[in-house]
């Protein structure tokens, strides 16, 4: 297994003589994955199978298909396995939404959390700012109390 | 004999491993300190049983005892010493008794160096360490007994994994479980303080050196495995998101917010609950990627064990205990007081949007791993998740990470000045948009993200460096008063701004490798010229050579710059006879940081043999930035342990660094 990961991708004699074409062919081999390799794109691997699927990708972009078609083609003959990046649909939405969901949800979260602890502190602050009825009572009566003292000075 | 020895004193470690479960804990019920004190002596004496079976198990490597299976399946005689030894955990029972003896090593270490520690917060520590001890120590003997002998024994050994018998064996392995077995230690603690149902500041403070110190050998040891992919795998890739490597990622992610987060609580005694959490998630990511990689559910390039009673095992062990600590966590956390209130705008708040993001990083390579696995079970169904999907998903999030970053070291606590703070990153914005100019302007018409990329790093490379600069006064005072300011500051500044510029000088390798890389594909006859990058490689020859366990064929290609012979480059191919496996061996020609890259494929029938090469531009930083990070580690650790080591030195240095 492991020794077959000692790879040799992309083989000489597979390169298309189009600069452009090969790019794009390279490009798309890095999407595919070969099906008997453990994680491995049809670009990194040497299998024969990832071979075969290198020849296939350049025979349809040389038939001019455009990347879309060469995609579907490949799907519609060995199945989703073949995509590295699945496509989005009911089987995989958690996959593609968890990520921003778990930011957002977090976010959120915090948000939530600054928001409440202002609010308590402001609470807080706010109770400590005004007087109860007996503190009122009590200032009053120290003023009252203080005021005649202050003049007979 | 020896084996019999290894085997017995793994069971003897199991034994005590029992004792220092229970003891201990009872010894904290009933306050008696003869029986807390216990787990020290079992968690030493533990340590040296596992240290001696692995020794046992070293010296049948190195015997080439055939009769043991395990020795017999992965080693021959013929083989280099050095890759005898690394051999021992070149295989899944090796690798698991190297689990358990760095397992048992940091118990050790933390009843040997845990004198500060209160005695029951110390004794429950090492307790929760024996539990999980005990259930590795379970599955060794039960599924996966390295000692076990052959009726018959036969004469020569299988060989090791040809990909295996290079130095990375020696370093990424045990490096890679130094750091996440390392963080038992940061979940021994947690669970600890639950069931204690206490945590403080200095909970925080105990915590941070074990979790830096497991923290720093993960960062190398996920370098080290990456670079040995790099030249062995002979392809040139250096990350491939497979899940063994996601495996090691994950920890590292929640291990990082866990080091961020362990700061906010020591300081300002803050987000108590929310690391409890973490440091519980860390190591529950270390257990997961253990259970991945060692039950073969994802026969992947590095899984080498493949056996479902083993599978079933960990799984059970990987329940037990993430479901345990989550219920105590349950049940527990809403007794432990939340303290240290911090406005949104300030170094609590950028730590929190750090770990917001570094745990979402974590759920998405979580998501992307597992998903496949789950979808597979349930409906049947096979899709493949692999590089595309990460570099989708996960890139992104580490874009606003990134531009936060030099903010964070910049803000105060409690309530920080972001203007302030965008005043004083004025110089690494400016650099970093000079730098965008400049790569945008070098390569006109190429990638349009990828100067956006490198202004990114250098914003945060320059932006880690300013705050220093600032704070030393370089070229504003004389150059001596500078140094005497620079060695006053704190080491874990010095830590911060070199961790930090790390990700900013790794991001700048990447964004190289990946965008201008060169490559040349071809059938080559001897005598002719490559050019690629400004260099021309002419293949001078091919030769056969015999090593000791393998015969290959060589290559020799001269390398010339501008008419002058710069150097030779030999890539070859191994055969090894044993295995019947081939290798491909790359070599790497090192220019500054970048490298010239050649590997070699089949030979032809008409003497031509197929060449692969890159130049691969500023590639060694994308493994220089993990070990600046590693080093930023290494300079926090030295100045936290003087803290650790006693408490009334810490306030002396406290007000230090008040004064500044």
């Amino acid at each position: 297994m492991m020794a077959a990961s000692a790879a040799y991708a992309v083989q000489p004699d597979e390169i298309m003589s189009d600069p452009v074409k090969e790019a794009r062919a390279r490009d798309l081999s890095r999407e595919l994955r070969c099906m008997v390799c453990q994680n491995q794109s049809i670009d990194d691997s040497e299998a024969p199978l990832a071979k075969d699927l290198r020849i296939l990708v350049r025979e349809r972009i040389a038939a001019g298909d455009s990347d879309a078609q060469v995609i579907d083609f490949l799907v519609a003959r060995y199945g989703e396995f073949v995509l590295l990046k699945p496509q989005l649909n009911l089987h995989t939405w958690i996959l593609w939404l968890l990520p921003p969901l778990v930011l957002a949800g977090g976010g959120a979260a915090l948000w939530m959390q600054a928001r409440r602890r202002r609010k308590s502190a402001a609470d807080e602050d706010s109770a400590l700012l005004k007087l109860t009825a007996e503190e009122e009572a009590r200032l009053e009566r120290l003023i009252a109390t203080q005021a005649p003292s202050d003049s007979n000075a | 004999m020896t084996a019999e020895a290894g085997h017995y004193a793994l069971v003897l470690a199991l034994g005590l491993a029992l004792i220092q479960s229970t003891l201990p804990i009872l010894g904290s019920r009933w306050r008696d300190l003869a029986l807390m004190n216990v787990a020290r002596s079992t968690a030493i004496a533990q340590l040296a049983f596992v240290a001696f079976s692995f020794a046992a198990l070293v010296t049948l490597h190195v015997t080439s005892d055939f009769s043991v299976i395990n020795v017999f399946e992965n080693s021959h005689s013929m083989k280099p010493l050095i890759y005898k030894v690394t051999g021992v955990w070149g295989n899944h029972e090796g690798s698991m008794l190297l689990w358990v003896f760095i397992l048992a090593l940091f118990g050790g270490l933390v009843a040997m160096f845990g004198n500060n520690l209160p005695m029951s917060l110390r004794a429950h520590v090492l307790a929760v360490q024996a539990w999980v001890a005990s259930a590795f120590y379970l599955f060794i003997l039960i599924t996966s007994n390295p000692f076990l002998r052959i009726a018959n024994p036969p004469i020569e050994g299988r060989d090791l994994n040809p990909v295996l018998q290079d130095i990375g064996l020696a370093i990424h392995p045990p490096m890679l479980y130094l750091g996440y077995v390392g963080f038992s230690i940061s979940f021994s603690f947690a669970v600890a303080a639950l069931i204690e149902g206490r945590i403080d500041a200095a909970w925080a403070r105990w915590v941070r050196p074990w979790t830096l110190m497991a923290w720093i050998f993960l960062t190398l040891g996920i370098a080290m495995g990456s670079y040995w992919a790099y030249y062995e795998l002979g392809w040139g890739g250096w990350w491939f998101w497979d899940p063994v490597e996601n495996a090691s990622l994950m920890p590292w992610l929640a291990g990082t917010a866990l080091l961020h987060s362990l700061v906010v609580m020591e300081k300002r005694s803050a987000l108590k609950v929310w690391t409890i959490l973490l440091s519980i998630l860390t190591f529950s990511l270390s257990l997961l990627g253990t259970f991945l990689v060692r039950s073969g559910v994802l026969t992947s390039v590095h899984a080498f064990a493949s056996d479902p009673t083993r599978g079933v095992f960990i799984l059970l062990i990987l329940c037990i205990f993430i479901g345990g600590s989550l219920s105590l966590y349950a049940m527990r956390a809403s007794t432990l007081k939340q303290g240290g209130l911090f406005a949104p705008i300030s170094r609590e708040g950028a730590l929190v949007l750090n770990n917001l993001f570094l745990t979402t990083a974590c759920a998405t390579v979580f998501v992307g791993t597992l998903y496949p696995l789950a979808l597979e079970v349930m409906t049947g169904e096979k899709i493949s998740v692999g590089a595309p999907f990460f570099n989708l998903t996960f890139g992104p999030l580490f874009v606003p990470l990134m531009i936060a970053l030099p903010f964070g070291p910049l803000l105060a606590w409690k309530r920080g000045d972001l203007l302030g703070a965008a005043q004083r990153l004025m110089a690494a914005g400016i650099a970093g948009l000079i730098a965008m100019a400049v790569v945008w302007a070098w390569t006109l018409g190429g990638s349009t993200l990828a100067p956006l990329a490198i202004g990114l790093a250098a914003f945060v490379i320059v932006g880690a460096l300013s705050d220093m600069i600032e704070r030393v006064g370089l070229l504003r005072v004389p150059l001596a008063t500078a140094a005497r300011r620079a060695r006053g500051l704190p080491r874990s500044s010095w830590g911060t701004m070199f961790a930090h510029a790390g990700i900013g000088v790794a991001l700048i390798g990447i964004v190289c490798e990946t965008t201008w890389n060169s490559e040349y594909i071809k059938s080559m006859k001897i005598g002719e010229v490559a050019a690629i990058a400004g260099y021309e490689l002419k293949l001078d020859g091919i030769s056969q050579r015999q090593g000791p366990n393998f015969r290959e064929m060589v290559a020799q290609f001269s390398v010339v710059q501008n008419g002058r012979l710069l150097d030779t480059m030999t890539p070859s191919k191994r055969s090894f006879t044993t295995r019947g496996a081939t290798t491909t061996e790359a070599a790497l020609l090192t220019r500054g940081a970048s490298q010239l890259y050649i590997s070699l494929g089949d030979t032809a029938g008409d003497g031509t043999i197929a060449v692969r090469i890159y130049h691969k531009p500023l590639v060694l930083l994308i493994w220089f930035g993990p070990v600046l990070i590693a080093f930023g580690g290494l300079l926090s650790l030295s100045d936290r342990r003087l803290r650790v080591g006693a408490p009334k030195p810490a306030k002396s240095l406290r007000g230090l660094q008040a004064a500044e």
